[in-house]
């Protein structure tokens, strides 16, 4: 099998989303269009710690919640 | 005003010292340019965030942080949506990653209507948060006994409510958050309930280091203005607690000499 064909599927903030295989976390908040200095990411109800974003490989079924600040009281 | 000694009237929490006692939520406005505007114009140093799932079909949509900028403002995450200990700790965890600081504000609400403090909840996620490192500023009921054991835990600051949320009703309870206020050796806010500028004078006025508002300022006809009312309403209450009010008597007593008057 291709590896460049492999897909990965996931679960980002509760959509199901595919995405190519590999994928770090960074390589998903980059194919996100996300600003990563603005987002906290879990995967799998765990934080991922900001600085090792390029170094978590996501595997399928991974379920990961990225959020950011908005306005509250 | 240069005579009074306001510049050294600031007040403290974890560690950070803060001269303006209006600490103001980003919530509830129209739009975020009326967001800077109004924070701008309440001279707020510290505000209330919210921590959601970001809009992966609009990636790009504009952000609070563009408007308010955390290297201006202390951003202070919240727990709003939260109804349990656990789902508290999951956010803030999250904040704390996406923000970098361990300053917080916990609120575990009941169900509405009240939206009351879930006390046994508070305590809970309370505990959990400062066993993890988060200094954590925490919204409860105006009961002096919550209060007291929350500060004995570690809490950094006492958050009672004045009246239910976004109700604007003003503090319904004076007695028991003066009696909160003498007791505490943290900060005192009263959040929530404050609906216009004497009602943020009357808890300064009561000794609160501080008041909390979002939706007196977000919901006024005119917000900037508003939140221009309640920074003088705050300064206004402050300086009073701090002179000291005359006594309260049961009966008239002229302001001019009764002596010396023409015959």
């Amino acid at each position: 099998m291709d590896v460049a064909t492999e897909v990965l599927d996931l679960t980002v903030n509760g959509e199901q989303r595919r995405f190519a295989a590999p994928l770090t976390v960074a390589g998903l908040v980059s194919a996100l269009a996300l600003d990563l200095r603005k987002v906290a990411v879990e995967l799998n109800r765990e934080i991922v710690p900001r600085s090792t974003y390029g170094q978590v490989w996501l595997a399928r079924g991974d379920s990961l919640e990225i959020v950011h600040f908005i306005g509250g009281g | 005003m240069d005579s009074l000694p306001l510049q050294d009237d600031a007040w403290r929490v974890a560690g950070r010292s803060f001269a303006s006692r209006l600490v103001v939520g980003t919530g509830k406005y129209k739009d975020l340019a009326t967001t800077a505007a109004a924070i701008e114009a309440s001279g707020a140093e510290m505000v209330t965030v919210a921590v959601r799932r970001v809009n992966l079909s609009d990636p790009k949509a504009p952000m609070l942080q563009d408007y308010v900028s955390p290297s201006r403002y202390t951003y202070l995450p919240n727990t709003a949506g939260c109804f349990t200990a656990e789902d508290a700790v999951r956010t803030l965890r999250l904040a704390r990653e996406a923000g970098g600081w361990n300053l917080v504000k916990l609120e575990v609400l009941g169900p509405a209507p009240t939206l009351y403090p879930d006390m046994p909840a508070t305590f809970e996620a309370a505990a959990a948060l400062i066993k993890d490192g988060f200094e954590v500023m925490v919204y409860c009921s105006d009961d002096p006994i919550a209060a007291k054991r929350l500060e004995e835990m570690g809490c950094v600051a006492i958050m009672p409510l004045g009246a239910p949320i976004g109700s604007g009703l003003g503090v319904q309870n004076p007695l028991m958050i003066q009696m909160i206020v003498e007791q505490a050796s943290v900060p005192v806010l009263v959040d929530a309930g404050v609906g216009t500028a004497t009602d943020a004078a009357f808890a300064m006025e009561l000794g609160c280091d501080a008041v909390l508002v979002n939706s007196a300022i977000a919901h006024a006809d005119d917000p900037v203005l508003m939140a221009r009312a309640m920074k003088a309403g705050v300064e206004a209450g402050r300086l009073a607690f701090r002179a000291g009010r005359m006594p309260r008597r049961a009966a008239a007593n002229p302001s001019s000499p009764t002596n010396g008057l023409i015959r």
